[in-house]
Formats: structure tokens, C-alpha cells, sequence
């Protein structure tokens, strides 16, 4: 079945190609036409950006086309149905706000263009995760899952397949990611929790919750199932049969046992089981701990002895894309890493692919709470101005590194996500 | 039976037209496509089209498919069951304990008032109610009922099937409500003069009187909630499944030509159970009457 990937489809091929001729040829002639006239031409200039609620904020659209002088549309679509868009409409979209995780499923189509990197001002000042597949210490990034290095260069323009190690393309730029662990609330917990193999501990029995994503869900049961000492996976990010299979009986006897109160799928769906209290330890993300304790209701993200469940996004241009509007693109892009889109999320709890501009858009006393883990000095307030944390909180899991270079696997979907999906729906008929 | 006629030929294909491209362009067209795909193979990079049957055989040779009909089968029958019970007592009481014409509409209406807001609204709008911290459990602990909150109340079958219930019996009151209403009283005049008790009336002449509207309803049931995934998801916390929600994890995996044989067997099963129905009441009377 894989080898179908590399199956040649001329048509469409040659037809890129052609597309690809005549935009080289439009950049070609701006060169030489006067700035006064592109800059003329650009207000009149849409670009439609089509991401996760997550990451596609409207107020980052309104920043950027005030910035810029032409117009940033967003919109916003649910995971699975942001990757079907793009696979399957990708000329309804120009900029993908993609999680890393969607690019087996759009590469390998060509619905995508390489992105020259010596376009990007910032790339230099891109993490090391994502450029070389390394932490701050030079150790290597986690490989299990879909890691954003492996997916990060193309050969040319229009590869539909990945590059090993850098080249002058890229297939997204990195824009918005985190480390993800377990939620719990302390309150009702009344001990430490350090290790994921809590997750199934018969002493929450009723009260725990995992995420109904099969690619993800299984993966927080492989963090749990690896920490119990239950089996070693080569890969958690992308599990043999027999992984699967394993992984899965355990799930499936779990909830028969009555060992999950609910799964979740939305965002609010997790913070809303966590205030009622119908769960007390599940997956989450670091803002829904946030909306939690915003709520007054305590709750940590612990820092486990395993490490983190990482995640990525980037945004990427449409293969349509050329001339005048591909221009803009790059201006865009080049707008989205220079620290005010990064300072926005960096308040919600995200952090941003260069941290370098980051910092320098955040006020001295944010940057040392978010990225360094240093008690905060005064009270951290969110996007809005809303009030985050009081002065006093420290963050969970400490320093941007001591939480980016404990990633033990990123979210992925998995080769034999066919198989997985089978046995996902056995799980939830069981 | 009246011989249509058939004269103004050149009229009736027009009158015939709309709704026959609505019909081809927005039902069978898009069935065919499912159909089609539902044959084609795939993988994470794209499909392809081919004649396999893989993904019919994957499908049914396989137990998670008949637990997943089981549980949607089990589903449709109790809301069904309670729906009717509900929508033929709702109907009853307007129907022939309601005197004036006026209160009756009136209280028709008071059913409709729910149905105002959104269906994804008035099913949220149970979780607070049902949780383990939530109105039912926290009143009943404060009577001295429970010392142990309910568990079973929320992200449950339970909480699905009265989720269902709430949102759908208004599916059932109406058509039998309209078939009741067309019941003529002196019938059922006649028949007490002629010696029948209440039981009797209702058992042989309302209960046949009603037939079609009870058969519309169970349609209207049966369609609704054979093809939902969403209600099933959230209520259940996702711990439970229908066909519908496996045809969503397979979109959600990008496997379409998976989820299109599901859909096609679905398809399948709900124009049988249909059938089934119209093989006992005849609805098309129904709706010329």
C-alpha cells in the first residue's frame, strides 16, 4: 500500500511544474518593476489562512494586516477537517496553518510549495528542535512520532516527499508549539504525581480521561503503558501491529474495568471535565490549565519523570501561490516571526519558534515567567489583558528547555493508522 | 383506485422537474459517489480508485461492526419505544381530554417551545444537571437520598438514550398528534354507545386510527438516531459508539473510501428497516388523506 505514495501521476506533476515555470518567470519580471507599484498593488492583496482555533487567532490577522497594509483572512476548522481542506481543496486556501502531524497526509499530494528559506529573515533564529533536530545541549530531539525535523526540508519546490537534513526549502515554518503532559488536580490528589503509569491507576478508577483522537489517545496510553513497565515501544509515534494490538487490549479492558469517566475532543470539553470534577487526572493542554485555575479551580500540569507528549505547528503556502500574492506570502510569514504573533501566544502558554523575538516583545517579568520558569514577579496577564496567573505562580515544568527538551515522542499518525482506527472503534464499542 | 390522468403530459413534467434535479443533483449523485469510493482503495497519501472489496470485507468480517449495529439497534429501540409512549400520550391528551380547539393548538405549541433553540444547546445544556457534582446528585444528596453521587447518570448509555429522548419525541408527537386529531369523535361516540370501554376505544379504534402516524414517527426515530455520532459522543464521554461515530473516526483518519462502504451499509440497513414500515402502513394514504 505505501509504495502508492511514490505512484507517479504525470498529469498533475507536469502540470505543477508548468504552474511552477510561469510563477519563476512572474518573480523574475518584479524584480525589475518598480517598489512603488508592488507596493501599490500589494493593499489590494487577500491572503485566506485557514488553521486550528489554537493557532489562527483573529487578533493575530487584524496585527498582521495592519502591519503589513493588505489583508489576512482567517478562518477555522477542526484538525481533521483542516488536513481533509488542504489535501483535498487546496485552492480555497493560501497560507495552511498545519500541525505536523497532518504532512503525511499533504505532501506527498503536492497541494503544497517548498518555502525558500532564503526568504525568511528569522529561520537562523528558529529553535534548534526544528531546524536541526537538536536541543539547546546539541542532544538530539526526540524522533518518536511525527518529529518536525524529519518533516522539515524538501529537495525542491514541488518534492512530494521529505528531504533528510536541511536543505534550501522548507514544507512549513515552524510557528506555534508545546510540551503536553497530564492535567491533575491537586486538591483531590493529595500526593505527588510524577510518573505517566498514574493515568491507569486503579486509585483514580472513574476519574480519568484520555483524548478521543486515536493517534493521540493511544499515544498518552503508550506514555502510561511504557512508565507501568508493561512494554518498551521502538516507536510510540508510530507503533507496530502488535504494539497496537497490545496497547489497545489494555485500553479496552481499562474501560470495560470503568476506568475512564470520559474521554475528550475539544478544548473546553477537557477544561469543563476538570472544573466539574468528573475527572481528576487526563491529558491536556498547558491553556486548558490555565482556563482551569482561572476558573479557581486548582490545577496542575505535571511535570513527569517520562517526559512530554510534544506538537507543532507551522504555516505553509498553497502550490497555487505565485507572483504578487506569493510575495505577500513571504512578507507574511516573515511578519509571523517577529515577535508580536509570538509574544500573543507566548501569554496563552505556547511558545513561539523563535524565541529570540519573542523576548523581545514580551516585557522583561513575562519572558522570565513563561520561557524561564522564574516565580512570577508580578501578576501575568493573558492576550487580552485578562489575568493569568498572581504574582508568586511559578510555571509547571520550569524553563522553555527544561519542558521543549523533554519531549519523549510527538503526536503523529502512525503507518498503520488503518489498523489503529479498527481498534479504536473496538475500544469505543467495546 | 382512480386512473391518474394523464392528459396535460407537458404540465405535469414540469411540475415534476425541481424536485427531480433537487432529488438526482443532492441525493443520488452524491450516493453514487459514496458508492463508488466506497470501492477505491486508499492509504495516507491519497485514494485510488480501484473495484476492491477490501473495505467491505474488513467491515464485515469484523465483531467490532456487529457490536457497533448491536449498540445502535439497542439505541433506536428504547428511544424509539419511549418516544412512542410519550408521543402517543401527549397526542391522547390533546387529542381527547383537551375540549377547546384553541387549548389544543395552544398546548401543541407549548410542545414546539424547546425546539427554539439549538439541538446541540438543549443537549449541553444536561451535563451540569447530570454530573457527578450536579443538580440531580447534589439534590438528591441534600434530601438525604444518596450518600454516593449517581455515576451513571452522565457519560453513559443512559445519558444518550435521554438525550435522544428530549431531543426527538417532538418527532413522534407530531404525526401521531395530526392522525389522532382526524379521528372524527362521532366514531368514537358511536362506539361507546355501542357498549365500548376506554380501553376498548383506544385498543380497536384509535390505536389502528393512528397506525400511519405512529409509522411516520418511528421513521422520523429511526433515521435520527441510527445515523447520529455526535449526541452519542458527547453523552457517552466517548465511551460509547454508534456506526455513525466509526464513520467519523475513519474520516477523521482520512480513510473516506472506509467510511464510505459503512455508509453504504447503513444506507442499506435503514431502507430495510424503512421497508419494513411501509410494508405495514401505507403512508402515501397518510399524506393524501
Amino acid at each position: 500500500m505505501k509504495s502508492k505514495v511514490q505512484k507517479p501521476k504525470n498529469g498533475r506533476r507536469k502540470f505543477l511544474k508548468g504552474v511552477a515555470g510561469v510563477s519563476a518567470f512572474a518573480a523574475g519580471s518584479q524584480i525589475i518593476g518598480a517598489p512603488m507599484v508592488w507596493a501599490n498593488k500589494l493593499k489590494d492583496i487577500k491572503l485566506s489562512h485557514v488553521g486550528g482555533a489554537y493557532s489562527a487567532m483573529k487578533p493575530i490577522a487584524e496585527q498582521a494586516s495592519k502591519d503589513l497594509g493588505f489583508t489576512i483572512e482567517m478562518q477555522n476548522l477542526g484538525f481533521e477537517a483542516l488536513t481533509a481542506r488542504v489535501a483535498t481543496q487546496p485552492k480555497t486556501i493560501d497560507i495552511a496553518d498545519l500541525s505536523f502531524v497532518s504532512m503525511p497526509a499533504v505532501t506527498p499530494r503536492g497541494v503544497m510549495q517548498g518555502i525558500d528559506i532564503s526568504r525568511i529573515k528569522n529561520w537562523d533564529k528558529i529553535t534548534p528542535i526544528f531546524t536541526q533536530g537538536k536541543n539547546q545541549d546539541g542532544s538530539t530531539a526526540s524522533t518518536q512520532g511525527n518529529a518536525p525535523y524529519e518533516m522539515m526540508y524538501l529537495e525542491k519546490m514541488d518534492s512530494k516527499a521529505w528531504h533528510e537534513g536541511p536543505t534550501e526549502h522548507a514544507s512549513l515554518i515552524p510557528t506555534i508549539y508545546n510540551a503536553d503532559t497530564l492535567g491533575i488536580r491537586p486538591d483531590i490528589i493529595a500526593r505527588p504525581i510524577e510518573n505517566w503509569s498514574e493515568l491507569f491507576n486503579p486509585e483514580f478508577k472513574g476519574k480519568a480521561g484520555i483524548v478521543d483522537t486515536p493517534a493521540v489517545g493511544i499515544m498518552d496510553a503508550a506514555m502510561a503503558l511504557e512508565s507501568r513497565g508493561d512494554l518498551i515501544y521502538g516507536d510510540k509515534g508510530n507503533m507496530t501491529i502488535e504494539e497496537i494490538d497490545k496497547t489497545m487490549d489494555v485500553l479496552i479492558d481499562l474501560k470495560k474495568q470503568g476506568h475512564f469517566r470520559s474521554l475528550w475532543n475539544t478544548f473546553d470539553a477537557s477544561v469543563n471535565l476538570m472544573v466539574a470534577g468528573e475527572v481528576v487526572i487526563q491529558s491536556m493542554w498547558s491553556p486548558a490549565v490555565t482556563a482551569v485555575r482561572s476558573r479557581g479551580v486548582d490545577c496542575t500540569f505535571v511535570a513527569l519523570k517520562e517526559g512530554y507528549r510534544g506538537w507543532g505547528n507551522g504555516i505553509g503556502m498553497m502550490a497555487h501561490l505565485d507572483g504578487l500574492q506569493r510575495d505577500a506570502a513571504y512578507e507574511y510569514i516573515n511578519w509571523y516571526l517577529d515577535g508580536w504573533q509570538g509574544a500573543f501566544i507566548a501569554r496563552q502558554g505556547y511558545y513561539s519558534a523563535v524565541p529570540e523575538t519573542t523576548k523581545a516583545a514580551l516585557s522583561q517579568e513575562e519572558w522570565d515567567y513563561w520561557y524561564e520558569g522564574k516565580k512570577a514577579t508580578v501578576d501575568i496577564k493573558g492576550p487580552n489583558g485578562n489575568l493569568q496567573e498572581k504574582a508568586g505562580h511559578v510555571r509547571d515544568g520550569g524553563s522553555y528547555w527544561d519542558r521543549m527538551g523533554k519531549v519523549a515522542c510527538w503526536n503523529a499518525i502512525h503507518d498503520e493508522n488503518r489498523h489503529l482506527t479498527k481498534r479504536w472503534n473496538e475500544f469505543i464499542a467495546a | 383506485m382512480q386512473k391518474i390522468t394523464t392528459k396535460e403530459n407537458g404540465v405535469s413534467w414540469i411540475q415534476v422537474t425541481p424536485l427531480a434535479i433537487i432529488l438526482l443533483g443532492f441525493l443520488i449523485a452524491p450516493l453514487l459517489v459514496i458508492l463508488t469510493v466506497s470501492f477505491w482503495e486508499y492509504d495516507i497519501g491519497g485514494m485510488y480508485p480501484a473495484f476492491s472489496h477490501v473495505n467491505y470485507t474488513e467491515i464485515l468480517t469484523s465483531h467490532t461492526t456487529i457490536n457497533l449495529y448491536l449498540r445502535t439497534f439497542k439505541f433506536t429501540f428504547f428511544v424509539w419505544l419511549i418516544t412512542l409512549s410519550i408521543g402517543f400520550s401527549v397526542s391522547y391528551f390533546l387529542s381527547f381530554c383537551v375540549a377547546s380547539t384553541t387549548w389544543r393548538i395552544a398546548l401543541f405549541l407549548l410542545c414546539t417551545i424547546p425546539f427554539w433553540t439549538s439541538n446541540v444547546i438543549r443537549m449541553i445544556a444536561w451535563i451540569p444537571f447530570l454530573g457527578r457534582n450536579g443538580a440531580i446528585n447534589q439534590g438528591l444528596a441534600s434530601m438525604g437520598l444518596i450518600d454516593q453521587p449517581l455515576e451513571f447518570l452522565l457519560f453513559s448509555e443512559f445519558a444518550v438514550i435521554l438525550t435522544y429522548v428530549h431531543l426527538y419525541t417532538l418527532f413522534m408527537i407530531v404525526p401521531i398528534f395530526n392522525a389522532m386529531s382526524k379521528i372524527d369523535p362521532d366514531v368514537i361516540e358511536a362506539a361507546r354507545d355501542a357498549g365500548a370501554n376506554g380501553w376498548q376505544i383506544v385498543r380497536h379504534i384509535i390505536v389502528p386510527l393512528t397506525l400511519n402516524g405512529v409509522a411516520l414517527g418511528s421513521i422520523f426515530i429511526i433515521t435520527l438516531v441510527m445515523g447520529d455520532f455526535f449526541i452519542v459522543r458527547v453523552m457517552s464521554g466517548g465511551l460509547s459508539g454508534s456506526v455513525a461515530s466509526a464513520m467519523y473516526n475513519e474520516i477523521t483518519g482520512l480513510q473516506y473510501p472506509a467510511a464510505a462502504a459503512n455508509a453504504v451499509l447503513l444506507v442499506i440497513t435503514v431502507v430495510l428497516l424503512v421497508s419494513v414500515i411501509l410494508r405495514f402502513v401505507d403512508v402515501r394514504k397518510v399524506l393524501t388523506e
